[in-house]
């Protein structure tokens, strides 16, 4: 028999039936809920007089529409309040945990499904939101639904899919000092393209990728959806044994030693066949930053502005030949399910230690959870932000999807550590340059693009 | 959900590529707006000028492709969140059916959950839609003979063609496979127990 990949082994283990036509019924280990696509699905199955089907397989947080002003809980308007108490009340009917704000345990749900052990090895994980496929990093399979599917999941348990095809991507090398997880992605994304991975699920290997922290693994499965793959993923390894091992949702005990067995049976085989590959090579790379309106619009932080996409360019105000570096910009976002984590906080700390931001920039450090916030004071991370002018503030997404009100103003320039750099994203007429949250923070202080690495 | 079998209706030509469904609609329409006044903020930073009116450079504000419910569109249309308000909102402004080379792979599947029909093409063959949207051709879509104006074929799923066609809706039929699931559910338990708190 021919080897299977991670991807078919997690995958042939859940199909409840086959529907004719390649379309396969299967079931949901992993439901992660947040309020904003949460709280329709809830209303649509109340609408219809369903129940939900598993309470005991879902986790909700807020996350979306959730202030992050300092010493904030709750909502920055009313409507927002009220989309938070509905998710609650719904939420408490149905017999779901909600980890709510002010709780260990709130957060981006990207961050918090691994940070609580929610997100395990081989769990088929859904979730109503683009960036679900950042779970892939702990080797689960794991993708982004929409509402009607969502409402799906809550009353059957089960999701209909057809089987993608298989990628593999290798990041070859070790990656030089100052480029990170974000810079492998961007590079591949620069690469291949926005739509080099549609229709595939992509598993990323490796060098580069086995150095990487389970942290580091998720910022690189995360802009999957980037490169219009549904699903990301990664072998799990001692690296993200370790990284599970005691977290509150994880298995503990006798569960925890058969699932770890389980866990061990899941990377790919050698000979296993994948549709396409593709290789970075990473000792070349450097430090990656976006220049245009989509996330493929990328070059390394010491290129030139490329000329062939001149829409982008006017959106963005900058001049085809002339070096990225050097760019005067006016804000810096360190947060989102990209790049809030605590290794991230601390790369973006450690560059901003007894320095200052410039006085034209407006810097935010958003933590990705309640829990990473605390243990980010408990190391005195927030005393270096605060120091260099920084704002610290509240876990949530903030302003990299921008649905609470957290802008970068109109034509204003951000660097920011988030995912997307689409028109109008970060605000109207926002103008955004995806990058590391050291590369971030190296913007901050020089108040304008500039090579971490001479940092 | 409404069936779709035929479609007579006027083409715009959409050939920007990568329009992603903040593109389509803004995160702010996501929060509160009821899903039928989404129609009226589709494409709202390129719809409108500054002062809130129409903008006459915007396809659609077009005289010419007033009440069209086709678009033909670019490569990789719907990239980006898994927003189903996007397709609720193309519902909204009349849009029923799309042609483009490639699609956003979540905003596609929920285009199917809304009886939207998104029509994928080999590239040059949309071009050639292209041209004949922006001589304003009225186009005839056939999903029960998969055929664009009687000569064009294309490829849907068998699957999810019958259930545009009949407007059936997902959920329905799940439910109804519920032994099923029920019966996978307890092998699995016994086989990976660690899933189960």
């Amino acid at each position: 028999m021919a080897g299977r990949t991670l991807f078919d082994k997690i995958w042939d283990l859940h199909v409840v039936d086959e529907l004719g036509d390649g379309m396969q019924l299967m079931f949901v280990d992993r439901h992660l809920i947040h309020e904003l696509s949460g709280h329709r699905g809830q209303l649509e199955i109340a609408r219809r007089g369903l129940k939900m089907r598993n309470p005991e397989l879902a986790v909700g947080s807020m996350d979306h529409v959730v202030s992050t002003a300092p010493g904030s809980r709750g909502g920055n308007a009313p409507w927002a309040d009220k989309i938070i108490e509905t998710f609650r009340a719904e939420g408490k009917k149905s017999g779901m945990k909600i980890y709510d704000i002010g709780q260990d345990g709130q957060g981006i749900v990207h961050v918090v499904g691994p940070e609580l052990g929610f997100t395990l090895p081989g769990t088929l994980l859904v979730c109503g939101d683009s960036h679900t496929c950042t779970h892939g990093a702990l080797g689960s399979l794991a993708w982004g639904i929409g509402t009607t599917e969502l409402v799906h999941v809550l009353a059957t348990q089960t999701i209909v899919q057809q089987k993608p095809k298989k990628m593999r991507v290798d990041f070859r090398g070790a990656p030089a000092r100052g480029v990170v997880a974000k810079d492998l992605i961007l590079a591949l994304i620069g690469k291949i393209g926005t739509a080099g991975g549609m229709g595939y699920a992509v598993e990323y290997a490796d060098e580069a990728i086995r150095g990487l922290s389970a942290e580091g693994r998720m910022t690189v499965c995360n802009l999957s959806i980037e490169l219009g793959a549904k699903v990301g993923m990664i072998a799990p390894d001692q690296t993200t044994y370790d990284y599970l091992k005691g977290r509150r949702h994880a298995p503990a005990g006798a569960h925890w030693e058969q699932a770890l067995a389980h866990w061990k049976t899941l990377p790919s085989d050698a000979d296993a066949k994948f549709d396409t590959e593709h290789a970075i090579d990473c000792a070349s790379l450097a430090p990656q930053i976006t220049w245009g309106t989509s996330p493929e619009d990328v070059i390394g932080v010491d290129g030139r502005i490329p000329d062939h996409k001149p829409d982008a360019l006017a959106y963005m105000g900058l001049a085809a030949g002339k070096p990225i570096a050097g760019t005067k910009v006016d804000r810096v976002f360190i947060g989102s399910c990209t790049n809030s984590r605590l290794p991230d906080l601390r790369a973006a700390a450690e560059v901003v230690k007894g320095r200052k931001a410039a006085k034209h920039v407006q810097a935010w450090v958003v933590p990705g959870s309640w829990r990473i916030k605390q243990d980010a004071e408990a190391e005195g991370l927030h005393e270096v932000f605060r120091a260099a002018g920084f704002e610290w503030r509240e876990a949530g997404c903030s302003m990299c999807v921008a649905a609470n009100g957290d802008y970068v103003a109109p034509l204003e320039r951000c660097v920011s550590t988030s995912n997307r750099n689409f028109v109008g994203r970060q605000g109207p007429r926002a103008r955004t340059h995806l990058a590391s949250p050291a590369m971030a923070a190296a913007a901050a202080i020089a108040g304008e693009i500039v090579d971490v690495r001479g940092f | 959900m409404e069936p779709f079998k035929k479609l007579s209706a006027i083409a715009a030509p959409f050939p920007q590529k990568n329009v992603d469904t903040d593109f389509i609609i803004r995160v702010e329409r996501c929060t509160g707006t009821p899903r039928e006044q989404l129609g009226s903020h589709a494409f709202e930073m390129a719809r409108f000028l500054k002062d809130g009116s129409p903008d006459p450079d915007f396809v659609l504000n077009q005289p010419r492709y007033r009440g069209a419910q086709i678009l033909v569109c670019g490569e990789f249309f719907g990239t980006g969140s898994s927003r189903e308000m996007a397709v609720w909102a193309l519902a909204g402004m009349g849009i029923r059916c799309l042609i483009a080379p490639s699609f956003g792979q979540i905003f596609y599947g929920n285009c199917f959950q809304n009886g939207l029909l998104p029509i994928v093409l080999p590239s040059t063959q949309v071009d050639a839609l292209m041209k004949q949207a922006e001589a304003g051709k009225t186009f005839d879509v056939d999903l029960e003979a998969q055929r664009i104006n009687g000569a064009q074929p294309f490829e849907i799923s068998a699957r999810r063609r019958k259930m545009m066609l009949q407007g059936l809706d997902e959920l329905g039929l799940t439910l109804a496979m519920e032994p099923e699931i029920a019966a996978f559910e307890a092998a699995d338990r016994a086989r990976r127990p660690w899933i189960y708190p």
